[in-house]
């Protein structure tokens, strides 16, 4: 670093003529407006009285702001932290890949997109409806793939008939049934659309030897159906699970089949009660609701995580990269693990880069405001709220205080001072070198 | 606020590894080469795994700005990649003939070329100041201007609103200009001023010799070798202007808004007019991906420079 004389020994005007375009704007639109927050700060929302510094007490004492203040912590601490880890994962894990360079082009490419832009990719994201939103789409998937989806959630008892619903979701039918003579469980309530590939519901045969029966959609398109009788046109409502139950013990169960029918053996199930497990009713999964009041912040900063990996990735791989190969493989020869050689070796040889990404990014996060604008819908936004909304609410919402806003811009102010005073000392120090 | 100088060129993170991985002298066994295989392998899948997590997010935004609104509100995008008969230009083609939007777009360019070109200007003539020219208190007006690196926008919002109020540059594209400017300087200052300080001390003093006045060294030789960071400091100024929403917010003609907040306003309780905001997001995209792609290696040098607001 030149920290050496000017060679030029300049003429008073030539340097003003360069220096003070940038100096006054700077006066003017920087260090000004610190100096009139921190005296607005002290102000009311009128402007008129004097207040102390009950403005930054207010910040401690109002709902929204503590809401605010709560959710900056959370960002601030989850934030950062996880970009940064991800960052060094993925470093790591690509240092030796061949198509690391389009990963890393890939992953850095969101840094490049507006805050606007990404909070509008992830309201498509987050959207509640898993036909629509992709992260519910892919939780559901893998949530009825693991634990299997009802068959029928729609269909219920027809009221005052046969069967009727009980407190567990299940479905009991009145009376006991006997072996031979083949009971009927129809069902209504079932839309049009679901049945369209179902199968025309059968009787089912007669045997002394077991209990048999139909569960099928009591309902005839355009009218004319019998009740509680299968008629030529309705479907059968396959994959039910029917259990017999006797003294509230399961004897026996039995999946219905493509058309509607179903068979138990007599000598457990006759005499029992039928029951149509409520596991055939129960209503689908639908994912999480990520813009509601309680997800919506961890869902704002994964959009943030998914924006800024790609930041401390690129970092952390230029650092990796300038770590001694000898050391690495010295270490390997010695018998260490991959998992020891990076806990022992990397990491701590890469601390003095992973403490500026993460602190580059605390700054950065502490500013947030357009992805929260953006993603939280105005009925989370109250849960929402950090610091930066909550001023720019403050000072140019419906109903401003503008003393609270300004107590706000100067928090944000004294929280980037400790950041300012470790700049200046570094530059000191290059100087003195 | 990482490295120090762009001279430092960014080590390229694409070229680190390589064959290096393989070329261990000690022979390892067959178990462990065999382990060793397993886990490269289940390392491409996780990596696989991540790397559509990082792309679908965008393929989303690019295949819904494709669909009519009938298709977006009945199924999710994915559903187009089976069905081409959903594709459609219809979209941008309501949106490009839309006076709302395309003046829109004009008002961004009107904001970002201004700014960009003025803070180059401004921060090279500054920077060279700084590192060439002599005068009283240099080295403490410079810890003033790295003292304001960090110093957050939020913090001027409201008194510079109350001073372009009384300048009557407020709610104007000029005050937008301005205030970016402003903003963008001071580390302008510090990365030219920093990449300025490197060049040879002879080529000044030869030039000096030949009768050079302060201006001519700057314009015939400053600027011409300061390329590279004036290059790297344009891109990037250009980028966080073009994307900005926060400060056209509350400073910019509500009117004629750029882009950024003319789609801010047709956000709405639960956007359901992605058939408006995925083609235009993707709009707003296009300009700042193709000057990524374009200068990768700027842009990580730039980065690594401390280029992060």
């Amino acid at each position: 670093m030149a920290s050496g004389k000017a060679v030029i020994r300049a003429r008073p005007w030539a340097v003003a003529s360069f220096l003070l375009p940038a100096l006054l704007l700077l006066g003017a639109l920087v260090l000004y407006p610190i100096g009139y927050s921190v005296w607005r700060s002290f102000f009311d929302a009128s402007g008129d009285d004097f207040v102390g510094l009950d403005n930054f007490a207010e910040i401690f004492a109002n709902e929204s702001t503590r809401t605010a203040l709560r959710n900056n912590l959370i960002w601030i601490i989850l934030a950062p932290t996880v970009a940064t880890a991800l960052g060094l994962i993925f470093a790591v894990l690509t240092e030796r890949l061949r198509w690391a360079t389009a990963f890393k082009l890939l992953v850095f490419m969101p840094m490049a997109v507006s805050m606007l832009a990404s909070g509008i990719i992830f309201r498509l994201v987050y959207e509640q409806n898993p036909e629509r939103g992709l992260a519910n789409a892919v939780m559901t998937t893998v949530h009825d793939t693991f634990a299997g989806s009802s068959s029928w959630p729609d269909a219920e008892p027809r009221p005052g008939g046969s069967l009727s619903a009980q407190d567990d979701g299940s479905y009991l039918l009145d009376g006991t049934v006997s072996a031979g003579t083949p009971v009927l469980l129809p069902l209504v309530a079932v839309p049009q659309p679901e049945l369209a590939d179902a199968e025309p519901a059968a009787t089912a045969a007669s045997d002394p030897g077991q209990v048999t029966g139909t569960v099928w959609m009591d309902f005839t398109r355009g009218g004319g159906g019998t009740r509680d009788a299968i008629d030529a046109d309705e479907r059968a409502l396959a994959g039910v699970t029917v259990q017999a139950v006797r003294d509230g013990d399961v004897v026996a169960e039995a999946d219905t089949a493509a058309d509607g029918t179903f068979t138990l053996p007599a000598e457990d199930a006759d005499g029992a009660q039928l029951r149509l497990a409520a596991s055939s009713f129960t209503p689908p999964y639908n994912g999480a609701s990520w813009l509601g009041p309680e997800l919506i912040t961890p869902a704002i900063i994964g959009a943030y995580v998914w924006m800024w990996a790609g930041f401390a990735m690129v970092l952390i791989a230029a650092g990796l990269a300038s770590v001694p190969r000898e050391t690495l493989e010295a270490a390997r020869v010695d018998g260490a693990n991959e998992w020891q050689v990076f806990r022992r070796i990397t990491v701590p040889l890469l601390a003095p880069i992973l403490a500026v990404v993460t602190v580059t990014l605390m700054i950065n996060v502490l500013k947030i405001f357009d992805l929260v604008y953006i993603i939280a819908p105005s009925s989370s936004q109250a849960d929402a709220n950090v610091l930066a909304l909550q001023l720019y609410i403050s000072s140019f919402g419906a109903e401003p205080d503008q003393g609270l806003g300004s107590a706000i811009a100067v928090l944000l102010l004294l929280l980037v001072v400790p950041v300012i005073i470790f700049n200046l000392r570094r530059l000191r120090r290059e100087n003195q070198r | 606020m990482t490295a120090t100088t762009l001279t430092a060129q960014a080590p390229e993170p694409a070229k680190a590894g390589g064959p290096t991985a393989e070329s261990g002298p000690p022979k390892p066994s067959l178990g462990s080469r065999l382990a060793s295989i397993a886990a490269s392998g289940a390392v491409r899948v996780v990596l696989v795994v991540l790397a559509l997590v990082w792309l679908l997010p965008t393929a989303g935004l690019f295949v819904s700005s494709f669909r009519t609104p009938r298709d977006i509100a009945s199924s999710g995008w994915w559903e187009a990649l089976t069905d081409p008969g959903q594709w459609t230009f219809a979209n941008y083609d309501a949106l490009l003939s839309n006076d709302t939007f395309t003046g829109s777009l004009w008002t961004t360019i009107a904001i970002t070329v201004p700014s960009t070109l003025l803070v180059i200007v401004l921060g090279a003539a500054a920077g060279y100041a700084f590192a060439w020219l002599d005068f009283p208190g240099r080295d403490y007006w410079f810890l003033l201007v790295v003292a304001l690196l960090v110093v957050p926008v939020q913090m001027a919002l409201l008194p510079v609103a109350r001073l372009f109020n009384t300048l009557g540059i407020f709610e104007t594209t000029l005050g937008v200009v301005i205030f970016h400017s402003a903003y963008g300087l001071p580390f302008a200052i510090f990365l030219l001023r920093n990449f300025f300080a490197e060049i040879p001390r002879e080529l000044l003093e030869a030039a000096r010799l030949d009768g050079a006045g302060e201006l001519r060294l700057f314009t015939r030789v400053v600027l011409p070798l300061g390329g590279p960071a004036i290059a790297a400091l344009g891109i990037f100024q250009f980028m966080w202007v073009w994307n900005d929403m926060l400060v056209a917010l509350i400073f910019a003609d509500a009117g004629s808004p750029p882009m950024t907040v003319a789609l801010q306003q047709e956000m709405r309780q639960f956007g359901s007019n992605f058939d408006v905001l995925a083609p235009g997001a993707f709009l707003t995209m296009l300009i700042p991906l193709a000057i990524f792609f374009a200068f990768q290696r700027q842009f990580v040098a730039g980065v690594m420079s401390g280029a992060v607001k």
